[in-house]
């Protein structure tokens, strides 16, 4: 049986495919994009949050850690160059201040966690979305839990950055029921500067989905003011989406500044200076999608 | 989505408010504006009416005439611009007071003239009135007096260490709801009835109740008739045409209700409410009165007069809001000590149903339940309350029109399984036939409309039981030994042994309990007769017996429970962390909370964040809700048939304010919950201790055999975010469908930031017209104490992912 390593599972989600949703967001992803909403979904292994505001210096932690990682000051301190994730600190926080990110199951678990909301996906013509992260880098774990979900009849949706090779995208393609397949930036050199990976694979990817699965894509653009939303990239999506066989649907996700998450996990933020787009912004956007005959959500 | 900022928010809740007219628009800005006081003319009147009694009369026919007394005397006010008449008291928001239940001393009147919180007024004339004549003829003579001295010493001592509450202290057990037979009939053909029924051979005692429940149908008769010669009296002097007809139709109407059954719209509004003033001036019964299903009862009228072009949709919601108004008028009887504690709320709980299957199971809604929501939505007054029932036939478009009034905030209206509730009721043997009929009133109270005595007999204090056991039956606020002795908890090898002594205090406690209820039951039989409510009661007439006295078809008593979350929680870290972890001992948890975690934060902590809790659908704690829940059913089905009405005996799990009353009476509890705190409310989670989403929350619930209860409350706070989404909206209908699948019975939900909560508190003069959901009711933010406040604060935001 294969395993995995996950960190979050989202019930009664209502933003990622039809219906009521449970999403498992699996963790790892070779892109580091700037906004990227769930920085603790990059790394392939586990992450510490530190929840400075939950602390009530009862020094469980600094009590606990082998590696010296803690200063226990007028403030708790994690030095995280000496940490090396043992968790113990998080594993015992009273307050939940430490905590852990990321965690291994295997298909069985993650199955019977996805079927207890059962019933909301047959009220509702629901299912299973698999985010992360990029839940293509973990393909054979993703394989065989898609298979179980087939097998229960469980509708499966594909959140992905389509950064992966072709071979492993084609391993599990046919277990995916809709892909929720991100664009960002076309210019290849502004795509490896804003999220650290080339885009010449992405694009094939999306090609060869849509060649016979057209029907069965969302095309997701997070619109980053001065970034993604620039007229030369919405040009350049436009004029890629018209090359493909026809994509029905376009859903713009509106920046959010989350350096506070990037501060609990003692990670650096290169967007603060970014403000979220206005309301105009985002109908102008809409609006251009619209005019090519998108349906816009 | 970005969350809505708080000006916003608030703007967004204010421009609901649309009533259809500039007549209801006056009418609803006075009935909201007016202070609470208290009318002496009640009091003053059945004083007057007893003092010079005839002494050789029976009890009910006493009260029989008492009541017509009344119905001659009171004055008979008219609110400006009125499309509905009759009233309790001597204007709006003017409360009656009912010495004879419970007679309120110069203390109480004090207590109740300046506590902060929900207070009534009280001037000096009353204040005159009641110690010159009232208090010195009631005084010893008052329900509340002869309940109290009748009831064990066991009894009083778990009362007042707050193990459980006493409903019928201060007030009356109605809880009913008025069904089909109220539209049907009038009083003429009721008094047919009773002369036909007495052709057969009856007791003397069957023949008093019968001849006393003629005598109230003619002084309701007499109370109609009194107002409709003074609506033509005003009419003759009214300048404006339009007004003066309304009048003149008022009067008309008035002269033929309730004495006929109504034949139109308007007159079937009328008609109801009459009766509704008769059965809540005859005696203080909880939950005020209630019309039940009234889309079902009214569609007929509305239909007809549709179609004879008599009405339009704009007039029928212009005499709805009207109507709406007569309930706002109308704050609860005032209640004092422990009584105003578990029901702190001007609220008097009248309730209307919307929705729900047909006697023949068809779907019944219709064209009138539009109606309804439409009004709910552009009234927003305190009062009336409402339900809306679903069913698996019911459309979505209904249900998310339900939701959509829902998500602007006010709580408004509560969402029922009318499936879940058939279930109930037929598993408690009624008719199908009945059980479809039936609603909901009070806060989540299942029953047969027109045909159900359903009383709630108290709230009951399970986590005060466990803290009871884990001091081996002593109470530890008091040091007085008030359970049983089941043994020293340092002793318990096992959770089982834990779970065992809690099991034995409980059934100790209940059996106190239902001691108490057979005698105080006995007691309204023998001395508070109901004949004017015992009208409207099927099958009161055909039995020939008073509402009190168990002549209704269908009798039930029932016990809330109290504190589901946070015994569930308390028992799961007990079990967690002292038998299974083993990281604290049982003397390190009793002595943490004897000092309230004082010096213990980390184990406070860990009772808190590391522990399994209820609502998230985990097995370990969900278990145990179900044994807890199941458990108490069974003690409470376990007595026989009470000893006059000969009800069965059933559990409701409901608080409406009791537990924040409740936690004041603990100290801290295993869960992580501090001393005085509130507890957890209905069958929902502990406040903040549900945290992966109303999906999980709902699963955990939904584990409860809900059918086995009476009805069950559950409390969602969702973020303003919502509102402005459909596609959310219909997936929250959806979600809600499948937990009504699951035979769950309610939810209901409030729409509102904390933020905007915390502001209010700091600000209240800005935010006197914020309302919220509490327990089964919504109430103005600012009105509700402290404790309570703080408890709303603190349930989990649902965010939408």
């Amino acid at each position: 049986m294969q395993h995995g390593t996950i960190f979050d599972i989202k019930q009664f989600a209502v933003h990622d495919g039809p219906g009521i949703r449970t999403t498992v967001f699996l963790k790892g992803c070779t892109l580091s994009c700037q906004w990227c909403h769930n920085p603790e979904g990059i790394s392939p292994s586990l992450d510490l949050f530190f929840n400075s505001y939950l602390c009530m210096k009862c020094n469980t932690c600094f009590n606990l850690c082998p590696n010296e990682a803690i200063i226990d000051d007028s403030k708790i301190t994690i030095l995280r160059e000496l940490c090396d994730k043992c968790m113990l600190c998080a594993n015992d926080c009273p307050t939940e201040a430490l905590q852990k990110s990321g965690r291994s199951i295997n298909s069985t678990e993650l199955m019977e966690e996805i079927l207890k909301s059962t019933i909301y996906y047959d009220f509702s013509e629901g299912g299973v979305t698999f985010s992360g992260g990029e839940p293509l880098l973990q393909s054979s774990f993703l394989k065989e839990v898609l298979e179980k979900c087939k097998k229960e009849g469980i509708h499966t949706t594909l959140d992905t950055s389509g950064y992966s090779s072709l071979k492993i995208l084609k391993s599990v393609i046919d277990y995916i029921d809709l892909f929720l397949f991100d664009l960002k930036l076309i210019n290849e050199r502004l795509h490896k500067e804003f999220t650290g990976v080339p885009n010449k694979q992405i694009i094939e990817n999306l090609r060869f989905i849509t060649q016979t699965r057209s029907n069965d894509v969302i095309i997701r653009i997070p619109i980053i003011p001065g970034i993604t939303s620039t007229d030369q990239n919405i040009e350049d999506i436009l004029t890629l989406l018209s090359s493909l066989n026809m994509v029905k649907e376009v859903n713009l996700l509106p920046f959010h500044n989350v350096s506070e998450k990037y501060d609990r996990l003692g990670m650096e933020y290169k967007l603060d200076h970014v403000r979220a787009p206005s309301d105009e912004e985002m109908a102008k956007v809409k609006e251009r999608f619209e005019e090519k005959g998108f349906k816009v959500k | 989505m970005d969350s809505l900022n708080i000006d916003d928010e608030v703007t967004t809740r204010r421009s609901i408010i649309k009533p259809v007219t500039e007549k209801i628009a006056k009418l609803r800005e006075s009935s909201v504006n007016s202070d609470v006081k208290i009318s002496h003319e009640r009091a003053q009147l059945i004083t007057e009416f007893y003092l010079n009694k005839n002494e050789d009369l029976s009890v009910v026919m006493t009260r029989a005439l008492a009541f017509k007394y009344l119905m001659e005397k009171v004055s008979l006010p008219i609110e400006e611009g009125q499309l509905i008449v009759g009233m309790r008291g001597t204007g709006e928001k003017e409360v009656s007071s009912f010495p004879e239940v419970c007679c309120h001393g110069l203390d109480d009147l004090s207590v109740l003239n300046s506590r902060e919180k929900n207070p009534y007024k009280v001037n000096q004339e009353t204040f005159q009135i009641y110690e010159e004549k009232i208090i010195p003829f009631w005084k010893d003579k008052s329900m509340r007096e002869k309940i109290f001295s009748n009831m064990s010493e066991e009894w009083k001592e778990a009362y007042y260490a707050g193990i459980f509450t006493e409903f019928m202290e201060q007030r009356v057990p109605g809880h009913t709801s008025g069904g089909e037979l109220i539209f049907s009939n009038g009083i003429s053909s009721l008094t047919n009835s009773i002369i036909a029924k007495k052709e057969n051979s009856l007791s003397q005692a069957e023949l008093e109740e019968l001849k006393a429940m003629e005598i109230v149908g003619e002084a309701i008769v007499i109370y109609a008739n009194r107002y409709s010669s003074n609506l033509k009296e005003m009419a003759h002097g009214e300048e404006k045409q339009t007004r003066k007809e309304e009048l003149l139709e008022m009067a008309k109407i008035c002269s033929q209700v309730p004495k006929e059954k109504p034949n139109s719209f308007w007159a079937a509004l009328q008609h109801y409410w009459f009766i509704h003033v008769g059965i809540i001036t005859e005696s203080n019964p909880w939950d005020s009165f209630n019309p039940g299903r009234l889309d079902q009862f009214l569609l007929p009228f509305y239909q007809k007069d549709i179609q004879e072009g008599k009405l339009t949709r704009e007039r029928a919601k212009e005499l709805l809001e009207a109507f709406w108004l007569k309930f706002n008028a109308h704050p609860a009887p005032p209640k004092v000590g422990v009584t105003a504690q578990e029901s702190n709320t001007y609220n008097d709980f009248s309730k209307i149903n919307i929705g729900g299957l047909k006697e023949d199971g068809s779907d019944g809604v219709n064209d009138v339940s539009y109606l309804l929501l439409e009004v709910l939505e552009e009234m927003r007054t305190l009062q009336p309350n409402t339900a809306v029932l679903i069913s698996k036939r019911t459309p979505n478009r209904f249900i998310e029109k339900a939701l959509h009034v829902s998500s602007h905030g006010f709580g408004e209206p509560p969402i029922f399984s009318h499936d879940t509730m058939i279930m109930m009721l037929l598993r408690q043997g009624k008719s199908l036939e009945d059980a479809r009929m039936s609603g909901v009133s009070g806060c989540v109270e299942t029953g047969a409309f027109g045909k159900e005595s359903y009383i709630l007999t108290g709230y009951f204090n399970l986590p005060k039981v466990l803290e009871i056991t884990l001091n081996n039956g002593i109470d530890p606020i008091t040091n007085k030994k008030i359970g049983v002795t089941t043994g020293d908890p340092l002793e318990f090898q096992s959770f089982e042994e834990v779970y065992s002594a809690f099991s034995e205090q409980l059934s100790y406690f209940i059996d106190i309990k239902m001691d108490g209820n057979d005698i105080i039951e006995e007691l309204y039989a023998t001395n508070l007769p109901v004949p004017f409510l015992s009208l409207w009661i099927e099958d009161c007439i055909k039995n020939a017996k008073d509402y009190n006295s168990g002549g209704s078809r269908y009798n039930t008593q029932y016990i809330q429970i109290v504190g589901l979350g946070t015994i569930t929680d308390s028992l799961a870290s007990l079990k967690h962390n002292v038998y299974e972890t083993k990281k604290y001992s049982m003397k390190q948890v009793l002595e943490a909370l004897k000092n309230n975690f004082a010096g213990n934060e980390v184990m406070h902590q860990i009772f808190r964040n590391k522990t399994p809790k209820f609502g998230n659908d985990d097995d370990f704690a969900d278990n145990l809700a179900q044994l807890v829940f199941n458990d108490s059913i069974k003690i409470v089905e376990n007595y026989p048939l009470s000893p006059v009405r000969k009800a069965t005996r059933r559990v409701y799990g409901l608080p409406t304010t009791c537990h924040v009353y409740f936690g004041s009476v603990c100290q801290a509890t295993p869960d992580g919950r501090e001393a005085k705190i509130a507890l957890s409310e209905g069958i929902s989670p502990v406040q903040g201790a549900d945290r992966i989403g109303i999906s999980g929350v709902f699963r955990s619930i939904g584990k409860l055999d809900h059918i086995k209860s009476g009805g069950t409350l559950l409390n969602q706070k969702l973020s303003p975010d919502l509102v402005n989404d459909d596609e959310v909206m219909t997936k929250l209908a959806q979600l809600i469908r499948a937990y009504f699948a699951m035979n769950a019975h309610h939810v209901q939900f409030n729409v509102v930031s904390a933020d905007l909560l915390k502001q209010a508190q700091e600000k209240p003069e800005k935010f006197r017209d914020l309302m919220v959901r509490v327990a089964g009711y919504s109430d103005y933010f600012v009105n509700l104490p402290l404790g309570l406040q703080e408890e709303i604060i603190k349930r989990t935001e649902q965010t939408i992912l």
